[in-house]
């Protein structure tokens, strides 16, 4: 930005619009707590991560099959990929905020990570339940 | 940063320097926060190979073996030491941020401990985590 040039602010939304629509807790407490509450998920579900990837180690396909086939190895993992990916979105969500200025790049990198952390989700997923089944 | 004066009218303001450089040194507390932001973006570049592991595993042998492969050579090892190494680190300080939203460990004193201890725990559990897969593999 032109440090020289007259100060300005452009906005989409009418002033009206955003008296009513723009409180600090309006969207940002859901995404808090989002935050946190995967954050809390996450702890017995990452050290079952940690502990299914030692009991996994060079494992072979009918051996990752065997154990998915376990329903509550199948529900774990299911549990872990739900939560894992959404702390992943919200947490990438506030570095991209932080560090990305340009608007357009802001938005594009926002839906870039959301739609690759879905895909990624649902790619685990299935391939959870494949082998589950 | 544009901001309004008292008048109301629009001007520019003096904005504090980024967080790093020479303005500020490295502290416990700004290390360990920035840290926990570096190993959860390294986490998120992890869980795609989460997917592939889990994606290939339900997709057939000739892909699976050549993830098996890779994980198992030291190239793959040392990028699975620093996954780990990530995980633990990120996981230990989440339990401190947990805490401080809480509204415990804010005083600095505790804030120093906590962050050392961290540190020395992401160490313990990363070593613990390599010797049982050696001894287990």
């Amino acid at each position: 930005m032109d440090k020289d040039s007259v100060p300005s602010i452009h906005m989409m939304r009418s002033q009206l619009g955003r008296a009513r629509g723009l409180g600090a807790a309006k969207s940002g407490s859901g995404h808090w707590w989002a935050q946190r509450v995967t954050a809390i998920a996450l702890l017995p579900l990452s050290l079952y991560f940690v502990a299914s990837t030692l009991i996994l180690a060079g494992a072979s396909r009918a051996d990752m099959a065997a154990y998915m086939a376990k329903p509550w190895n199948a529900v774990l993992f299911l549990c872990l990929i739900a939560a894992l990916f959404y702390h992943l979105v919200l947490g990438l969500q506030v570095v991209i905020e932080d560090y990305v200025h340009k608007e357009s790049t802001k938005l594009v990198s926002l839906l870039a990570i959301k739609g690759l952390s879905i895909f990624c989700a649902l790619a685990c997923a299935v391939s959870v339940l494949k082998l589950a089944f | 940063m544009v901001g309004r004066n008292s008048e109301g009218k629009l001007v520019r303001r003096p904005i504090s320097p980024f967080m790093l450089g020479s303005a500020y040194k490295p502290q416990m507390s700004s290390m360990t926060s920035i840290m926990h932001r570096i190993t959860g973006c390294a986490l998120g570049v992890g869980t795609l190979l989460l997917t592939l592991w889990l994606v290939t595993a339900a997709s057939g042998d000739d892909a699976f073996s050549i993830v098996q492969a890779f994980l198992s050579s030291w190239i793959g090892i040392l990028v699975l030491i620093g996954f780990t190494a990530a995980l633990f680190y990120h996981f230990c300080n989440g339990i401190r941020h947990l805490a401080w939203d809480a509204g415990k460990g804010f005083d600095l004193p505790t804030m120093h401990r906590t962050g050392a201890i961290v540190i020395a725990a992401t160490i313990i559990l990363t070593v613990a985590f390599w010797v049982i897969a050696f001894l287990v593999g």
